[in-house]
């Protein structure tokens, strides 16, 4: 290999490894226009976009399509209910799925553990249109299960998608249904990784099933939980590529139940795909962007004062 | 530890476990059996665990009816296969470069990458990007464009690289006069493997599962995906129930059934693969657990 002293490090280097940098390009350059370049058309959230003129001819509006968001009574209702139910998601889908997966080791089966395991991991591989169908079929007014059993038992049927109460618990419940199968799996495998002497030796100095559950098991598979936390975290304000298929496809666009249901993501699907309010749905994810970013930054700050190795960075 | 003796807890934990897994089945099995009630039963008496009356009139009225089912099936197969490919062979060749030591730029890229993951432009912005500079409304192309790299992927990916692949292969391979990119086709990915399947299923069942791009992407109905189609299905069958007009017409098409029969073939692949998914799923699980 000549290197060629004369020229820049920069291009020397390029030059030296142009086989790893040609095998990096692809990959790069779909970043840079599916990540980075629309970084840049951020600035719609500031303009009255036209979409004849295109993004740089555009009229600067200041902050009116923010002020648009903030005056509505939207703003707060969409960002509680993000916060809201990520809390939520977070605190019993982990905690769920944690204790599912010590409890998993004591069913006594090999056979029945990897059966409840399958059975619980199956939801997380389909899709909240799926779920909407599933949903649907429970709570559908005329013909759903739960009105049918309801009228069974001489109680009056519930409108389900008109009631905005029940939706509290429906989503988290959804939530559940979907993903703490998938994180008990993750943990299991974190569970299942222990080494036994540590349990064998626990056992000699005489510590009881839930010591050891306590002081061996749950500290040992901290650093999964706290990835998984910090990657939900993350997952919050992802915008559009997150998971929020749920606040859109469960509650079927039912607008009597948007005060319990409607979230960052809905709102700004809504604006842009019916409403084609370019500007404002532009503002609102710029703002679920920054919102993001600081949460992200903070809690990682947070783990990193906890327990160092398991920061994201 | 090997005592099998049954105690009041085992009972418990395992009461427990089965009530949830209940919980997780029961649902999908009301819709399949939606799926094969008759119709008239379903408007008498409304939905049920159990058929009160056998009938596979629904599946036959889907299957042999409408193209638009058949069409959308194509269409989501080649996303899912193409996409998929794409993404694994253009992740991995980035995420190889990024965990090899002698790359001086490694760590400002993988920054960049990782940045990705921390913010992003969100939806408007490429949606413009997409539509009015690169033209990809109405394509197959967009429905598999956005998805081709990950930062989570790719942060996955090289991390399995920088613990598994040896320097002393790829300095081998060099000496031996094996270009990097060949080194990388020939040794790395197939040693790679479990990391591949993983992340492979991963990116598939996105693909599968993505309604969200055809929705904002796609007006023409040739290229609806079977999720997006599933999503119309839903609004259009309410839009009739709500007009009591085309009600009767409506009755007399197995549409609730229907319905639901659309909803199992969608997730048919998921269910017949199962088996497989799950233990690609579960292997590749156990080393991403294993501190990135």
């Amino acid at each position: 290999m000549k290197s060629n002293k004369k020229g820049s490090s920069f291009i020397n280097e390029i030059s030296k490894n142009k086989s790893f940098y040609g095998m990096m390009l692809p990959g790069m350059l779909f970043m840079l226009i599916v990540n980075y370049i629309p970084m840049f058309g951020l600035v719609i959230a500031f303009k009255e976009y036209n979409p004849v003129k295109g993004i740089l001819a555009s009229k600067w509006i200041g902050l009116k399509n923010f002020e648009f968001f903030f005056v509505s009574n939207s703003a707060f209702t969409v960002t509680f209910n993000t916060i809201f139910y990520n809390a939520i998601f977070i605190i019993t889908g982990l905690g769920f799925a944690l204790l599912f997966s010590v409890l998993l080791q004591e069913t006594g089966s090999k056979m029945m553990s990897s059966t409840y395991k399958s059975l619980m991991f199956f939801p997380y591989l389909l899709s909240w249109v799926v779920g909407q169908y599933i949903l649907f079929s429970l709570l559908s007014v005329d013909k759903g299960l739960i009105n049918n059993i309801l009228e069974f038992f001489g109680k009056e049927p519930v409108y389900w998608y008109a009631e905005s109460r029940p939706w509290r618990f429906i989503i988290p419940l959804a939530y559940m249904w979907k993903n703490v199968g998938y994180f008990a799996v993750i943990f299991v495998a974190g569970v299942t990784g222990i080494s036994s002497e540590y349990f064998e030796a626990a056992e000699i100095d005489g510590a009881s099933k839930f010591q050891q559950i306590t002081r061996i098991t749950i500290p040992l598979i901290m650093p999964i939980v706290i990835t998984l936390f910090l990657l939900q975290i993350g997952k919050i304000f992802y915008g559009a590529f997150g998971d929020w298929g749920m606040f859109y496809n469960l509650p079927m666009n039912s607008g009597p139940i948007f005060s319990t249901t409607d979230v960052i993501d809905t709102y700004v699907y809504r604006s842009l795909r019916l409403m084609n309010d370019f500007g404002m749905s532009s503002a609102v994810g710029f703002y679920q962007s920054i919102v993001g970013f600081i949460l992200v930054v903070a809690s990682n700050l947070m783990v990193k004062k906890y327990d160092p190795d398991s920061a994201m960075y | 530890m090997a005592k099998n003796k049954i105690t009041t807890s085992k009972i418990i934990i395992n009461l427990m476990f089965i009530i949830y897994a209940l919980f997780c089945i029961v649902p999908l099995i009301l819709v399949l059996s939606i799926s094969v009630t008759d119709e008239m039963v379903i408007f008498q008496n409304g939905y049920s665990l159990i058929p009160a009356k056998f009938s596979l009139a629904a599946y036959k009225y889907v299957l042999s009816g409408s193209s638009t089912l058949l069409n959308a099936y194509i269409v989501t197969i080649i996303v899912t296969v193409v996409g998929t490919f794409c993404h694994l062979f253009i992740s991995s060749m980035l995420a190889y470069s990024l965990s090899r030591k002698e790359v001086k730029y490694a760590n400002v890229i993988s920054f960049l990458v990782f940045f990705a993951l921390l913010f992003n432009g969100g939806i408007v912005p490429q949606y413009i990007l997409l539509t009015k500079y690169l033209h990809m409304k109405n394509t197959i192309l967009v429905l598999i464009f956005p998805y081709l790299v990950s930062s989570v992927n790719i942060i996955i990916m090289k991390n399995f690289f920088k613990s598994t692949v040896p320097d002393s292969i790829v300095e081998a391979a060099r000496i031996d006069g094996s270009g990097e990119f060949s080194t990388y086709l020939k040794i790395v990915l197939p040693i790679s493997k479990p990391v591949l399947a993983t992340i492979g299923l991963f990116v598939a069942v996105f693909y599968w599962n993505d309604w969200f791009t055809c929705s904002l992407y796609i007006e023409d109905n040739s290229l609806y995906v079977l999720q997006f189609l599933l999503q119309s299905i839903m609004n259009n069958i309410q839009y009739l129930q709500s007009n009591d007009m085309l009600q009767k017409s409506a009755a007399s098409l197995p549409s609730e059934s229907a319905r639901m029969v659309t909803c199992i073939l969608a997730i048919g692949p998921i269910i017949l693969t199962y088996p497989f998914l799950q233990k690609y799923f579960v292997k590749g699980l156990t080393l991403g657990a294993v501190k990135e």
